[in-house]
């Protein structure tokens, strides 16, 4: 059922998004639509007027830069869960291609994920271990922010009145990545946990972000020295399951999870151990398994 | 005999795979959906309802709401001219709620308004007094608890004793089980058009499942003959017994009536989880006794339903459970002690099943743990014990007509087991896209189960229909209030039509309750057999006219009855149903061991169909009903917490999806003829979803080697343990 009209700019430029903001700062922001239509739908949210993010061609795609991708706020699932993207940052293409249906990743976006800041969002943690920034735009110039300062809470974020996300930048690492996802569902479904784990055979480190079991993304900082520490970089392996389960109980622990109706604290933080400890033996094979880490999608 | 094979026979016939007059309009999107309807100078009605699953009203102010622009009626219970209830057995809901409300979700006023943001925003402007009070929301405590209705706590207890209820057999086995709430969640939202007339009256365009039975609530509400109300079936997204209660029929044709304006209302999702009764959430004790051989001597069982807040069809859900408690085998003696009760949980009435699903989760969980302490396979188990002609339930009623059981259980256990896939894809396992499982945890399982229920209402009911056919220039028309809620009820008249006339074009006119008699629900899995009967009684006595010679349109109406049924008496003891419909499911699942995650691969069932009128159709209803059985095992159900609602949104209360659904292989539809049905053909849209629950909690089990008594199994059930 339509909600009573509300008037919708379609600026073409960031300045212009900013100058619209300027001018109705109770405008609400739309990318595609898909956390914020479904709010209005159910009445939860009534715009009084909103702001269009689709045609601002600045914000869309993605593009390298140096040993970073630059993802436009505007850059759609779709456009992540395959090709040249998906195979420079495999847990970002891993990631969207859990989200939703096809449909919905035709149209949702990286930015509206960074806007709703939900536990639950998908991107979150993988940015979060990619130690990804937060390029954002707004009357008092731009600002980058890792993800971690980004999301300050439950749906909340460090947006200033007026101000929007622009970009995400990706530091590029040389290793493997891996995003396990745990819903009741084969697909289109929120996650009841989230683990993504980044190697980096340069720096000789191991990055894992968790969704879904706290406020905010979460970084297991305590379970990614071990895994750094206890890593034979040379060989490119870990050394022992012992290794692998160890980082899985060090990843629970740095999780706060909560008992609600998709699922209970203790099963999130049993769901986290299991999938990261998957996932170390997915991006560090232990010695003697030679595949190409983890299963393939297609 | 049965069909094995090719079963797309083309054609336009009885037999073959006529096409549905609504298929190509439903996928190209240009079929009317009730959520479509549309009349000049109409305005859009909004429900208030409970946030508390037990309050006491101590005042409403719906000062607020009238003040607003737009708005053009608030009303409340004392606007409501006639009985303020409603029930399809006890008018025991209120339309309004008027000094207490007892669940969430209650109905407690409802707004007309020029925009439907206007009435919901007008309906959160009435000012509700409440004062809340501790609720009932445990069925056991119900039935000695203080009453929280009139009517008491207690909807129906029965008791049914059958044989020597002392006998005891070498071995016995004991189990409790649960069975969540699951909901129909139908796509199509419920919604209807309410157009007053000038004389008091109102036209009603609405999805429902039974016409003439909401217009009987609808007028005794509204304090009008029935004549003065006229329900036209609307276009109607799926139902499985949600439909079958009224929900907002009461509440728009009021509103229209106030307001001498055509009121239309679609519920939100939300308010649709709120706004319907549920799958009864069961809670079963059981004994089985056997003999070392492995024959059945004694099933025990008690079972409990939550029915929630008002009574719905809880009384005969309860009927169902304890009547096919035992399942489909030749038990001698059985005590079944059954309860539904109320509560302030949401009410729970018609499902897909209809009580049979909970007792097959029951009965079949048993046997597999008799087939266990015996050390027996459990398909074998089943086969020495399976029901046949001749045999009779608990109730003392003899089956006389088709029990084709062992057929069934042979020819789905003889199907080729899916092969195990070597290099596994994670969207072939556990969890799919998500990537979670580790082929190294995953085991897979196989479970087997069989169900019955009955065809058509029960205890004494007599839902006949009612159908007239008029042949006119070689065009016949079919007139018939059955509710065509997806099932395709308007393809079969058309073949039957057809078949008895020798006509290609057949007209199925739109069921209302104007011009013709009622055709009963479109539930008990009865249509085919009701009205399919009273559709060919029609034809045929239109062909007995053309035969003798008459020319010139003819036109006949005929009324199709089926043989009379029986209360049971104290004993549980009765010939209470008509005829009665048998499957088999095995179930093949993956179990990701660790994370708990279930991927079904794999559904093989054979069911007795008596004969299949349309393959598609049949195959159709089989996995539609699949799905819904695989849902109810793995992931449905509504989640309460202390009478409120946590999951009343597709977000949450999750279905399966494509992805989700196994493969289906039909092992058998058994064709034995049924006496005294209409082209000897069974209903086929309940048994698909009886046994599959059951199949596929066998399967994780035998997968995880857990006892696993409650169904959804959810991923800390298995992880957890
Ligand atoms: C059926 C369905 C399935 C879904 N499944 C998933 C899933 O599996 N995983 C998951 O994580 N999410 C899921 N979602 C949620 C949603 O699709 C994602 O959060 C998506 O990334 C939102 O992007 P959007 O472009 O549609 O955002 P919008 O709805 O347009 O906006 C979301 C919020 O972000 C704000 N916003 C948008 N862009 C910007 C910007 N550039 N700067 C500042 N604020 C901005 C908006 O104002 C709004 O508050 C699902 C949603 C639906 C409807």
């Amino acid at each position: 059922m339509p909600a009573a009209a509300a008037p919708v700019a379609l600026p073409e430029s960031v300045d212009e998004v900013l100058q619209a903001l300027a001018d109705e700062p109770e405008a609400m922001i739309l990318a595609g639509g898909t956390d914020l239509m479904v709010e209005v739908n159910a009445g939860r949210r009534r715009p009084v007027s909103v702001v269009s993010l689709t045609r601002v061609r600045e914000l869309a795609g993605w593009s390298r830069d140096g040993d970073e991708v630059v993802l436009g706020a505007c850059l759609t699932y779709a456009d992540m869960e395959r090709g040249p993207l998906a195979a420079l940052v495999p847990a970002l293409g891993q990631a969207a291609r859990t989200i939703g249906s096809p449909q919905i990743r035709a149209a949702a976006t990286i930015g509206g994920n960074l806007g709703t800041a939900s536990p639950a969002g998908d991107t979150l943690p993988v940015l979060a271990a990619l130690d990804a920034v937060v390029e954002t735009a707004g009357p008092q110039g731009s600002r980058r922010l890792l993800v971690g300062d980004f999301v300050t809470g439950v749906k909340q974020t460090a947006l200033l009145p007026g101000e929007i996300v622009t970009a995400v930048r990706v530091p590029l690492r040389r290793g493997r990545q891996e995003f396990l996802k745990v819903g009741t569902r084969n697909a289109m479904v929120i996650s009841v946990v989230m683990v993504a784990v980044v190697v980096d055979l340069d720096g000789r480190t191991v990055r894992a972000g968790l969704g879904s079991v706290a406020p905010r993304p979460v970084r297991a900082r305590s379970a990614e020295a071990f895994a750094a520490e206890h890593a034979d970089w040379r060989r490119g392996a870990v050394a022992s399951p012992d290794v692998v389960a160890r980082f899985g109980q060090l990843c629970a622990e740095a999780t706060s999870p909560i008992d609600d109706h998709r699922s209970t604290a203790d099963y999130r933080r049993r769901a986290v151990a299991v999938c990261a400890s998957r996932a170390l033996a997915r991006v560090l094979p232990p010695e003697g398994v030679h595949g190409d880490g983890g299963p393939s999608d297609e | 005999m049965t069909v094995t094979g090719e079963r797309l026979r083309t054609g336009r016939g009885l037999g073959t795979s006529a096409a549905r007059p609504d298929g190509v309009p439903k996928v190209s999107g240009t079929f009317g959906f009730s959520s479509d309807l549309h009349a000049d100078g109409m305005v859009w009605g909004h429900v208030l309802r409970s946030p508390h699953p037990s309050a006491r009203i101590l005042g409403v102010d719906i000062g607020p709401a009238l003040a607003m622009a737009g708005v053009h009626a608030v009303l409340t219970a004392d606007d409501v001219p006639g009985t303020n209830g409603f029930g399809l057995e006890h008018a025991d809901q209120p339309v309004f709620a008027r000094d207490v409300v007892r669940f969430t979700g209650e109905a407690v006023a409802a707004v007309a308004a020029d925009h439907p943001d206007t009435a919901r925003r007008a309906a959160q402007a009435i000012v509700v007094h409440y004062e809340p009070v501790e609720p009932v929301v445990d069925p056991e405590a119900a039935i000695v608890a203080a009453p929280i209705h009139p009517d008491g706590n207690v909807f129906r207890h029965l008791v049914i004793r059958h044989g020597d209820i002392a006998a005891e057999g070498d071995v016995v086995v004991e189990g409790t089980y649960e069975v969540g709430m699951q909901d129909q969640a139908f796509m199509g939202p419920e919604s209807g058009l309410a157009v007053p007339d000038d004389v008091g009256g109102v036209d009603l365009y609405m999805s429902t499942q039974w016409l003439h039975v909401d217009r009987d609530q609808v007028a005794d509400c509204l304090g009008l003959a029935p004549e003065q109300v006229r329900l036209t079936l609307a276009g109607v997204g799926g139902a499985f017994g949600a439909r079958e209660d009224v929900s907002m029929q009461v509440h728009i044709c009021l509103l229209a009536l106030h307001t001498g304006r055509p009121v239309k209302m679609v519920f939100s999702r939300e308010e649709s989880f709120l706004g319907h009764v549920h799958r009864h959430p069961a809670r079963m004790h059981y004994r089985h006794h056997a003999t070392r051989d492995g024959r059945l001597v004694k099933v025990e069982a008690r079972m409990l339903l939550d029915g929630g807040a008002y009574a719905s069809t809880s009384g005969p859900v309860l009927v169902n459970a304890c009547c096919f408690a035992a399942g489909p085998y030749h038990v001698p003696n059985a005590l079944i002690e059954g309860w539904a009760v109320r509560t302030n949980n949401p009410p729970c009435g018609a499902m897909r099943g209809f009580g049979a699903v909970q007792a097959c989760f029951g009965h079949e969980s048993q046997m597999d743990r008799l087939a266990a302490e015996l050390g027996l396979d459990p398909v074998e188990l089943r086969l020495r014990n399976a029901m046949r002609t001749g045999d009779c339930i608990p109730t003392g009623q003899v089956v006389s007509g088709a029990a084709p059981v062992a057929e069934l259980i042979r020819t789905c256990a003889a199907a080729p087991l899916p092969a195990l896939d070597p290099a596994p894809s994670p969207m072939s396992m556990p969890g799919g896209s998500g990537r979670a499982a580790d082929a190294g945890r995953v085991r897979r399982g196989v479970g087997f189960a069989v169900g019955f229920k009955n065809l058509m209402y029960s205890a004494g009911f007599d839902d006949f229909s009612t159908a007239r056919v008029r042949l006119d220039e070689g065009v016949a028309t079919v007139t018939c209030a059955a509710a065509e809620v997806g099932q395709g009820f308007v393809t079969l008249a058309q073949q039957i039509v057809r078949d008895v006339l020798g006509v290609d074009e057949v007209v199925v006119a739109p069921a209302e309750t104007m011009t013709i008699g009622s055709a009963g629900s479109t539930s008990a899995s009865r249509q085919t057999w009701m009205s399919g009967g009273a559709v060919q009684g029609a034809a045929l006595a239109v062909r007995a006219r053309l035969e003798a010679g008459q020319t010139g349109p003819i036109e006949e109406t005929y009324e199709h009855h089926h043989p009379p049924t029986f209360p049971l008496d104290d004993n549980g003891q009765g010939n209470a149903h008509v005829s009665y419909v048998f499957a088999a499911h095995r179930a093949v699942v993956d179990v990701d061991l660790d994370l708990g995650l279930v991927r079904v691969v794999e559904i093989a069932t054979s069911q007795d169909v008596g004969r299949v009128l349309n393959p598609v159709q049949v195959v159709g209803q089989i996995e539609g009903g699949i799905a819904q059985g695989v849902g109810l095992a793995v992931m449905e159900e509504i989640v309460l917490d202390r009478g409120l609602v946590r999951n009343a949104s597709f977000t949450d209360y999750l279905i399966p999806t494509a992805l989700d659904m196994p493969t289906v292989t039909v092992a058998a539809l058994i064709e034995e003829p049924e006496p005294g049905a209409p082209f000897g053909a069974k209903g086929v849209g309940e048994p698909p979803t009886i046994s599959s629950s059951a199949a596929v909690a066998a399967a994780i089990r035998a997968a995880t080697g857990l006892a696993l008594p409650r169904i959804p199994v959810r991923p800390q059930d298995i992880a957890l343990a």
